[in-house]
């Protein structure tokens, strides 16, 4: 058994499995995010609400954090050992005759996804945790909105999101309908499949950059 | 001769750059070598024999390539040319590919499908004996021969999983999936023999054994991981499609739930 786990298939479905969970975070991520668009207090109702209800804290973010962690590091392996089965290089090759530039980087955009998480949590992760676990400030359910919108007066930071929000795109692209390839689902209803997480691709990452040039434009 | 082969001259000449290695462990290196008067209509490796005369007649070692059906279905051949599995051209192998695909003046790069589950043997001809070893582990159906084996037509099977199978089946085992892939992945050869055999009564005994043997041969020999680039696919002469590699996934994850 312990062969089969560490066979080439059981990674690609580990891959696989890992990357749709996050492609179902990333959706509850988005939607959450929307409502701040649409309405203050609804946002900091949500918000308040996910950093404070137990499950989500302490069984849902772990398991998060974990899936996240295993997914770069899986990836990262994969990458090591499968540059390793080829040692000498081609003096050429052309990749771009036969497969989509998204297909071959993905290490590359997953490379700029994790910089962006490192961004992120330094950004809203860590002063979320300073605030309710190390400082224990009062609980004040109308302070989100105010934090968020003040991340994004700054130009730069909204450009780097926006830049690591399109690198989010081009890893979707190739990464969300391949892993139904990878644990086996190829049949009639792909094509359907293909267009609908072609679409999700687009769409999400461009609604995250919607978001952000919004409250900047607004802040 | 007719006069009008002497008006219109078609020939053309080529600047080749091929990778020459002795053996094994040697380090090879590009070579530079020009070529005149090359047909158009000549086949890749009828080029490659005028170049080998050539370089015979000027007392250098011809150079060493692997051949031999030259009708596109023993999968012998196996150079990746400017870049590509096969050359430029689509479903052909090396054999079937026509120098009118190039032009007059054109600079070639040859180089052997590279993978270190493939070694060079010498200049453009590698080992793919691991390919034999995958097929040994599992790519067979063992019937009883003694006499009274029923006769395969008796076994009603649904045409569509029949022409699967043959689909699968026409895979000639030339290796341009490894040479192509970026990670040097075998799993379009080892899905399409899985297939052949899953999609079929004969091979369903077998089924489960058949995967896990044949994926673990394929791991020891050191191929990469597939990351559904779909360079196999297209640079496949056989045109073997993506659908066998998801089909080689579900029958593993089964395979393995069976144990």
């Amino acid at each position: 058994m312990s062969g089969v786990i560490k066979s080439s298939l059981a990674r690609k479905y580990a891959m696989a499995l890992s990357g749709l969970f996050l492609v179902v975070f990333l959706l509850q991520h988005f939607t959450i995010n929307l409502t701040s668009v649409f309405s203050e207090d609804v946002f900091n109702e949500i918000s308040h609400f996910m950093g404070n209800n137990p499950l989500v804290q302490f069984v849902l973010q772990p398991i998060l954090i974990f899936g996240v962690i295993f997914h770069f590091f899986m990836g990262f392996v994969l990458e090591l050992k499968n540059r390793s089965a080829r040692a000498q290089n081609y003096a050429q090759n052309k990749g771009s005759a036969n497969s989509s530039w998204m297909s071959r980087n993905m290490i590359w955009s997953g490379a700029v996804i994790l910089s962006f998480l490192v961004l992120h949590f330094i950004d809203f992760w860590f002063p979320e945790m300073n605030y309710k676990y190390i400082e224990s400030l009062p609980s004040d359910p109308n302070r989100y909105f105010e934090e968020m919108v003040h991340k994004f007066v700054n130009p730069i930071r909204v450009v780097a999101y926006v830049v690591s929000f399109g690198f989010l795109m081009l890893h979707l692209l190739h990464g969300f309908s391949s892993s139904f390839q990878s644990v086996g689902l190829n049949n009639k209803y792909t094509r359907g499949l293909k267009s609908f997480t072609i679409a999700f691709s687009i769409v999400i990452p461009v609604g995250f950059i919607f978001i952000a040039i919004f409250h900047h434009l607004n802040a | 001769m007719p006069i009008a082969f002497w008006l219109i001259n078609y020939n053309m000449n080529l600047t080749l750059k091929i990778w020459r290695q002795a053996n094994t462990t040697s380090k090879g290196e590009m070579v530079t070598y020009p070529i005149e008067n090359v047909s158009p209509d000549m086949s890749f490796l009828e080029m490659m024999d005028v170049l080998n005369e050539q370089l015979i007649n000027k007392g250098i070692d011809p150079v060493a390539f692997d051949h031999d059906c030259r009708e596109g279905i023993c999968g012998m051949c196996s150079m990746y040319i400017n870049g590509e599995a096969h050359g430029p051209d689509r479903l052909v192998t090396t054999c079937q590919l026509h120098m009118r695909k190039f032009k007059d003046g054109e600079t070639i790069t040859i180089e052997p499908f590279r993978a270190n589950a493939f070694p060079v043997v010498k200049d453009l001809a590698v080992d793919r004996s691991a390919f034999d070893r995958i097929q040994h582990a599992g790519g067979f159906v063992s019937v009883n021969t003694s006499g009274n084996t029923q006769d395969a037509n008796n076994i009603p099977i649904d045409k569509h999983d029949a022409d699967k199978a043959f689909d699968a089946a026409t895979c000639i085992g030339c290796g341009a999936c490894v040479a192509s892939c970026k990670n040097a992945s075998a799993m379009l050869f080892v899905s399409a023999k899985v297939s052949q055999y899953a999609l079929l009564p004969q091979g369903k005994i077998e089924a489960t054994d058949r995967v896990l043997n044949m994926v673990k041969q394929m791991d020891d020999e050191g191929f990469g991981n597939c990351t559904n680039t779909g360079a196999c696919e297209v640079e496949c002469p056989k045109g073997i499609s993506l659908e066998n590699i998801a089909r080689m996934n579900r029958e593993y994850l089964f395979a393995t739930a069976k144990g």
